[in-house]
This record gives structure tokens, sequence and C-alpha cells, in this order.
């Protein structure tokens, strides 16, 4: 089907353009996560070795709490003005177009997380030898969270209660993500051998990339109906 | 064993009788409920019968 | 899904083939109308309300009264028989939910939707007395309320999923739409469940220090295998107890516009 792969191509760069256009949108997650990084210090007191014991697991967590923050972007805005069901109707599948705009959503979500992660490890005093373990642990964690999150997105399409309500059915989901995710970085500052880590967290994005866009697509349909 | 024993359970009766306690709370809990919600459909069932009946 | 051509299949049934399918289709679909289940579930209610209070007893007498007290943990160890089976209803009784879901949604029975919709607040129940229980044991083990014992902290996250189910079916209106959407949470949750207890599992091995075991399961002696084995089946007869008299309940209410439900009524009033 030549269409399909141009359709692909032309979601992408729609959600892109859309996306880059409310740039408050974009914006807004990444300095939540900044922000949420740096009220660490300020609870805890700026103790650097208490600094550095916590800081894989406060930058995991704040980054699974930046991304719950935008998933309202995912499906809400095209649902309001009646392009998702457009979209459900096109001879295209469904979940590959799902698929489509969770990866401009992660571009735009995910992967400035990552990018900016070294700037608050640098704040939370961790270690240099960690920083590399801790861009690829988001870098592969990042996309499950989006992915996961389009799961309860799409599941809570237009439901009062919205926000908070697809934050209590993702994050446990999430947990798995985070325990490897932070694990890997702390594991790697205590000097274990941090293989098992990325092998599963690889293996969660593969079975995330497989399953997720389906069971999504599968709540759209419901939700639409 | 006799009575007062059982009740101290060498000393942790305060733990044992308080779970087995909040096991009785749940069951009756969750037996209750049913039977309360049964009360009310059927009231409100004969309530909307009798509208039914009166709209015809 | 685009329309082939009508080609017969080598499956194609004969002519008595046909009729006997839409025979068992007819059966079938009569076992799953409501109005047949609901007296079915009505004749079965008591007997299974005996049973639950039977295997109950049973199992309190063998645990309470037959089973030794531990060599290491004295006799507060006799909360494993409120927690252990507490925590295998609440795992139970999650996968019950996914599988009446997914049923629901690929065959589009109503009666499973209501299964699975009248499954969680029980599920719920058995998770939080499993997490209170496991505190309860816990605290004069280990002397804090709560450790991050791995079992514990995979309930505590099983807990989180049946909130989330329940918070997700509450909040849709349409109730075809509250069942579909809560069945596909469900199976997303209980596939996610394994993971989630392997990646804790191993998070704990890590994190505990060598002294403290799981949450001391001491080694499963014969006379405390029964009472277990006899509270689980209790609590599983209960479970089936409670979900046949919520599901009349809902079935009355669903049903409300039928003429079988009117009869019904006037002939008990």
């Amino acid at each position: 089907m030549p269409g399909f792969l141009k359709a692909i191509g032309c979601l992408l760069r729609r959600d892109l353009t859309v996306a880059l256009r409310r740039s408050t949108d974009v914006l807004t997650p990444l300095v939540f996560f900044i922000i949420v990084v740096s009220l660490f210090p300020l609870g805890l007191g700026p103790e650097p070795a208490i600094l550095r014991t916590i800081a894989p697991g406060v930058i995991w967590v704040a980054a699974l709490l930046a991304t719950m923050l935008s998933l309202n972007r995912l499906f809400a805005d095209d649902h309001a003005d009646g392009t998702l069901e457009q979209m459900a109707l096109s001879p295209h599948p469904l979940t590959v177009l799902v698929l489509t705009k969770v990866a401009a959503h992660w571009m735009l979500t995910g992967l400035p997380l990552v990018l900016i992660s070294p700037l608050l490890a640098v704040q939370m005093n961790l270690p240099e030898s960690a920083m590399g373990t801790l861009i690829l642990s988001l870098l592969l964690g990042t996309p499950v969270l989006s992915l996961l999150g389009a799961v309860g997105a799409a599941l809570t399409l237009g439901l009062r209660g919205g926000g908070v309500l697809v934050s209590l059915l993702v994050l446990p989901l999430y947990t798995p993500v985070l325990i490897f995710g932070a694990g890997a970085v702390a594991g790697v500052i205590a000097g274990i051998d941090i293989e098992a880590h990325f092998s599963l967290l690889a293996a969660f994005l593969a079975l995330a990339l497989t399953l997720a866009p389906w069971a999504a697509a599968a709540a759209l349909r419901v939700s639409l109906e | 064993m006799n009575w007062s024993e059982f009740v101290h359970m060498g000393g942790y009766g305060f733990y044992v009788w308080s779970s087995y306690g909040l096991a009785l709370l749940v069951l009756l809990l969750n037996l209750y409920l049913p039977l309360r919600r049964r009360k009310t459909v059927r009231r409100l069932l004969h309530e909307f019968l009798r509208l039914k009946e009166q709209t015809r | 899904m685009r329309e082939r051509g009508k080609t017969p299949s080598p499956l194609a049934l004969s002519r008595e083939g046909e009729l006997v399918k839409i025979y068992i289709l007819i059966d079938m679909h009569k076992y799953a109308s409501p109005k047949f289940f609901y007296t079915l579930a009505g004749q079965l209610t008591p007997w299974m309300a005996a049973l639950t209070a039977l295997l109950l007893v049973a199992g309190l007498y063998f645990g309470l009264f037959i089973a030794p007290a531990d060599y290491q943990q004295g006799e507060s160890y006799r909360i494993i028989f409120i927690h252990v089976p507490a925590a295998w209803m609440s795992m139970f009784i999650y996968v019950c939910m996914a599988g009446a879901g997914a049923i629901a949604l690929v065959w589009n029975v109503k009666l499973f939707e209501m299964f699975a919709g009248n499954c969680a607040p029980v599920g719920a129940s058995f998770t939080f007395l499993a997490l209170v229980t496991g505190s309860l044991w816990g605290k004069p083990m280990w002397g804090a309320w709560w450790a991050w014992d791995a079992r514990l902290t995979s309930e505590l996250i099983l807990f989180f999923l049946y909130m989330g189910y329940m918070a997700l079916e509450a909040s849709i209106d349409d109730p075809r739409r509250a069942a579909r959407a809560s069945a596909i949470l469900a199976l997303v949750g209980v596939v996610n469940i394994p993971v989630i207890h392997f990646s804790v599992e191993w998070w704990n091995t890590l994190h505990q220090p060598a002294s403290v075991s799981k949450i001391g399961t001491p080694s499963i002696h014969p006379s405390m295998l029964a009472p277990l084995l006899l509270m689980s089946l209790g609590f599983t007869f209960y479970f089936f107890t409670v979900a046949l008299m919520r599901m009349r309940n809902e079935i009355l209410e669903r049903e409300r516009h039928t003429t079988w439900v009117a009869q019904l009524l006037e002939s008990r009033s």
C-alpha cells in the first residue's frame, strides 16, 4: 500500500507541527520535570551524599510524573475537533496510527527529558560515571512510559476526572520500568553489573511497542463509540 | 490450651485477633452491601413499574 | 476488514451440521440469558453460602486449635491463615476479572460484563485485608508496621490496580463503555502483574538486608497446610456467593424493562 507509509509520514509531520505551534504544551512538562527535581534538595537539605543516593530515584520519578502530565495532549485535542474519529475510520490500521502519534509525542516529551537529564544529574550530585547510564536508561524507558500512557489516555478520553484518573491507572504499570531504570543508575554507582537491567528495559520496550498500540487502539474504539 | 492462653496467643493476641477480626469485618461488609443494595433495587423498581403503569 | 468474495470454506458443514450449530447457539444464548442466570444464581447462592460457612469454620478450627505453634514465631504465625488466602484471592479475583472482561469484549456477552465489574470490590477488599494482615504479621517480627517486603509491595501495587479499575468504571456513565474500557484495563493489568511481581522481587532482594527474609514464611508443616487450603477454598466460595448476589441485583436493575422482571416483582410484593 503506497499510501500507507505516506500516511504515517504525514501524521508524524502533522503531530509534530501542531505540537510545536503550541509550544507551551511541550515545554510545560519539561519545566515541571526541572522543578520537581529541584524540590528535593529544598525538602531534604543540600547534603551532597544524600542527594547522590536519591538522585537516580528522584530523576526517574520526576520523569514519570512529567510524562503523566503530558499525556492529555496525546488524544484529547484530536478528539475535540473530530480528527480522531477520522483516523479511526481511515483504511489504515489504527494500531499503526496510534504508534505514530505516540512516536511524535515521545519526540517532544520523552526525548527532551532525556536530553536535559544530565543538567539535573549535576544538580543532584550524580557522579559523572553514571551519566551515560542515566541517559541510556531514560532513552529506553521514556518510550515505554509514552506507550503505556497512550493506553491510559485512550481509556480516559473525554472523561471528567481527566489527568488524575490517568495517573491512577498508569502509574502502577510504570513501576517495573522505574525499578529497573533507576536501579540501573544506582547499580552503576554501586559498581554492580547492570547488564540485566538494560536487557529488561529493552525487553519492556519491545513488549510495549508490540502490545501497547494495539491495546490503545482498542481503547480508542471503545471510547469513540 | 486453656481459654486465657488462647486469647493471649503467646503475647501476640492483639495482632492475631486484629487480623481475624478485620477478616470477619471484611466478610460481613461484603455480604451486607449486596443485601442492602437488593432492598434499594427492589424499591426503585417498584417505583419505576408503578410510574410505567401510570403513564401507560 | 475487507469483505472477501464468498468462497466455500473447507470447513463448511453439511446441512445437518448447520442445524446442530444453530441449536447449540440457541442453547448458549439461553444459558447466557439474564433471566436464566438470575434463577440459577438464586438457587445456587444458599448452597454456596453454606459451603463457605462450612469451609471457613473448618479452616478456623484447624488453624486456631489443631495446628501447633511455630518454633520461631510462636502464635503470631496464625495470621498466615488469613493473610495468605487473602493474598491468593486478591490475585485469583483479578485474573477472573480480566478473563471475564476478555470474554465480554470478544463475544459481547452482557453477563460476563456484569461479572467482571462485580469482582472488583471483593477483590480490592481481599487485597486490603492481605495488606493489613501483612502489616500485623510484620510488626511483631520486624518491629515496624510496614516493611517493603516483596509480597507486601506487590500487593500494594495490586491494590492500586484495583483502585484504578474501580475509578475508571465509576467515571464512565455509559455502562457498556465502562465495562469495555475496564475490561481493556484489566487485561493490560493482568499482563503486567507477572512483570510487576518479578520486578518487585528482584528489587527486594537487592535492597533487603540478608537477615530479614521474605515475611518469614514458616516451613509448611502438613498441619498448617490443611487450614490454609480450607480457608482459601472458603474464601473462594465466599467470593462466588457474593458475586452471585451482586449479579442478581445488577440483572434486576438492567432488565427492568422486561416483562419477566415486572412479573417477578409483582409476585413478590
